[in-house]
């Protein structure tokens, strides 16, 4: 774990592909520390023998009989597409 | 300097369900582009996921299969990426608590690519690091100046089998897939068709000095789609890294692209940076508890193919060649199961199904499923051979002529008339004719050259038209002739 002073909002900007402008990653850098703090700050209660929660509520298996739904039609999945071809959404082209 | 490959593999398996692993949409390949989607698989925003609860069960099927220890709770994790095929900018995964860990794998001989079985290192087990449950991504289409996105597969369960780099070889790694192919056909959990990317791999290869602890710079290559093309891909990337190393060159971790067409590995572009995936818990999805359903999981592990063989050799004295064959395809290793059912010579069926039937079925172009012989019609002409009615040779002509037409054994023995002759005083006569017609052979034989008996063997089956029961006309020359 890095210091909390040394967090990089560029490289986390980056990392979620978010474009800041100067004045945004000055007011985020205080923002965040101001975040990491508190975190730093919880991290410090001693939590020996406290089991660990996977979720805020206390349930499990929530789950699904492997049933068929009906699926959109192939227009409505495509309505908000900027660009169709052939069924297909259409994207910038993609480089492996 | 001698040096050795260390390999790893990251298999996925898209898992066999009705439908997709978050929402209902059916988990079917082919259908038309963009037909089977819906708000929680195009990644719409407020769209919630409900996971499949058979997904979740057949992983935990294959990690019994596979010896894993089952985590008594497992959950989802949401791991960040953007890319055109996964809209919501996260996949959901298994991070730190996956549904199987540990386990492992012995390769079956029989797996060993045909032209290696020379290279095949008897019982090698590959061990696994964990198995987990993630989302399969949306297919993309590559053109001139764009791509295209089907969503048909986005949210299929998908299965990541991670192996420790266990494996020393190209054949290895092929034959490690082959027989956990098999493994999950037997199971049902998987088509695990390559051809529609049902099983796909990523493999990590270094290359170290023989003798050296220490692993060497390890390469990535990506979403292979074959398993021949796994050992192709591999062999090239460790001669690659070889002669690199033998040259005084350095290597550098990276992912590579394997291009089938020019049979070598090619660097990929981006991608290289942040490989930071900011794993955190899936807030939308409830841990799952495995101990509520494991025993009803437990009791669908089939016998595993290596298992089977096993049986077949040890209780059913089935040779081993022939195990191999039938254990390597399950319906017809059933189909086998079926027809000794009534029979005792166990080991003539497997004869017939493994020479007989298969020939016919690869020349028809037909499955075994689709067999115009029923088990039991085979079961029932092998114990004709075995009342001795009719020889072994004259059972694989009955046999070609059972596939034909689909009749019994029974009645074509009689129509043709094939009855085998094991009557002992026509069989006595017969060998007398032939012992007085030859007495210059029964000359040499008592000379001593008993090997001559054959050729008088050869000439009774030839009086009987094929008729006699060889055996029997063995056993009464010898006697005859005072051996
Ligand atoms: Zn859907």
């Amino acid at each position: 774990m890095s210091a909390p002073s040394s967090i990089d909002v560029g490289y986390v900007a980056q990392l979620a592909r978010l474009k800041l402008s100067e004045e945004e990653t000055r007011r985020f850098q205080g923002q965040l520390e101001q975040i990491v703090r508190y975190i730093e700050q919880i991290r410090r209660l001693d939590v020996a023998g406290i089991e660990p929660t996977a979720h805020a509520v206390d349930r499990s298996n929530v789950t699904r009989d492997d049933a068929a739904a009906p699926s959109l039609s192939s227009e409505e999945a495509l309505a908000n597409a900027p660009v169709r071809a052939n069924g297909l959404f259409m994207v910038p082209k993609v480089i492996e | 300097m001698n040096y050795e490959a260390v390999i790893g593999l990251e298999v996925h398996v898209q898992l066999r369900t009705r439908t997709k692993m978050f929402c209902g949409c059916e988990n079917e390949f082919g259908a038309a582009p963009n037909t089977r989607t819906c708000p929680v698989c195009l990644g719409l925003p407020g769209a919630l996921p409900t996971p499949n609860h058979a997904a979740i069960h057949l992983v935990a099927l294959t990690g019994l299969m596979l010896g894993c220890e089952i985590a008594p709770r497992c959950k989802f994790d949401r791991k960040s990426y953007f890319y055109p095929d996964m809209p919501k900018n996260y996949q959901i995964s298994q991070y730190d608590l996956p549904t199987c860990r540990g386990g492992g794998l012995e390769i079956m001989r029989e797996s060993y690519p045909k032209d290696a079985q020379k290279k095949v290192v008897a019982g090698r087990y590959i061990r696994l690091v964990r198995i987990h449950l993630e989302e399969d991504v949306a297919k993309s289409f590559h053109f001139e100046t764009a791509s295209g996105i089907d969503f048909n597969r986005a949210g299929t369960p998908l299965m990541e089998i991670v192996t420790m780099p266990d494996l020393r070889s190209p054949e290895e790694a092929f034959a490690f897939l082959s027989t956990l192919k098999l493994v999950l056909l037997y199971g049902g959990v998987s088509d695990a068709d390559m051809e529609k990317g049902q099983l796909r791999c990523d493999c990590n290869v270094s290359v170290r000095p023989v003798g050296q602890e220490e692993l060497g710079t390890k390469v990535e290559i990506k979403n292979m789609n074959s398993i021949s093309g796994v050992r192709r891909a591999l062999a090239y990337e460790i001669e690659r890294q070889t002669e690199m190393l033998r040259g005084g060159g350095r290597l550098t971790q990276e992912t590579r692209r394997w291009d089938e067409a020019a049979g070598a590995t090619f660097a990929m572009r981006g991608k290289e940076m942040a490989h930071d995936y900011r794993y955190f818990p899936e807030p939308d999805l409830l841990p799952v508890d495995t101990a509520a359903w494991l025993d009803d999981v437990r009791r669908r592990v089939p016998e595993l193919p290596l298992a089977r063989k096993r049986r077949f050799v040890e209780m059913l004295k089935v040779s081993d060649s022939n195990a191999g064959v039938l254990v390597a395809d399950c319906a017809l290793a059933d189909w086998f199961e079926k027809a000794v059912k009534d029979v005792t010579n166990t080991q003539g069926v497997a004869n017939l199904v493994v020479n007989d039937l298969l020939r016919e079925l690869g020349a028809a172009g037909k499955g075994v499923t689709e067999s115009p012989v029923a088990p039991e019609a085979l079961g029932a002409l092998v114990a004709l051979t075995d009342a001795g009615r009719i020889s072994s040779s004259q059972a694989k002509e009955v046999f070609v002529e059972m596939f034909r037409t689909g009749r019994a054994a029974a009645e074509i023995v009689t129509e043709r008339g094939l009855e085998q002759v094991s009557d002992a005083g026509a069989i006595g006569k017969l060998c007398d004719e032939v012992l007085e017609g030859n007495a210059p052979i029964v000359v040499q034989i008592r000379a001593g050259n008993a090997k001559a008996v054959g050729n008088l063997v050869g000439q009774v089956m030839k009086l009987s038209k094929g008729k006699a029961n060889p055996a029997m006309v063995n056993a009464v020359l010898h006697r005859k002739l005072g051996l």
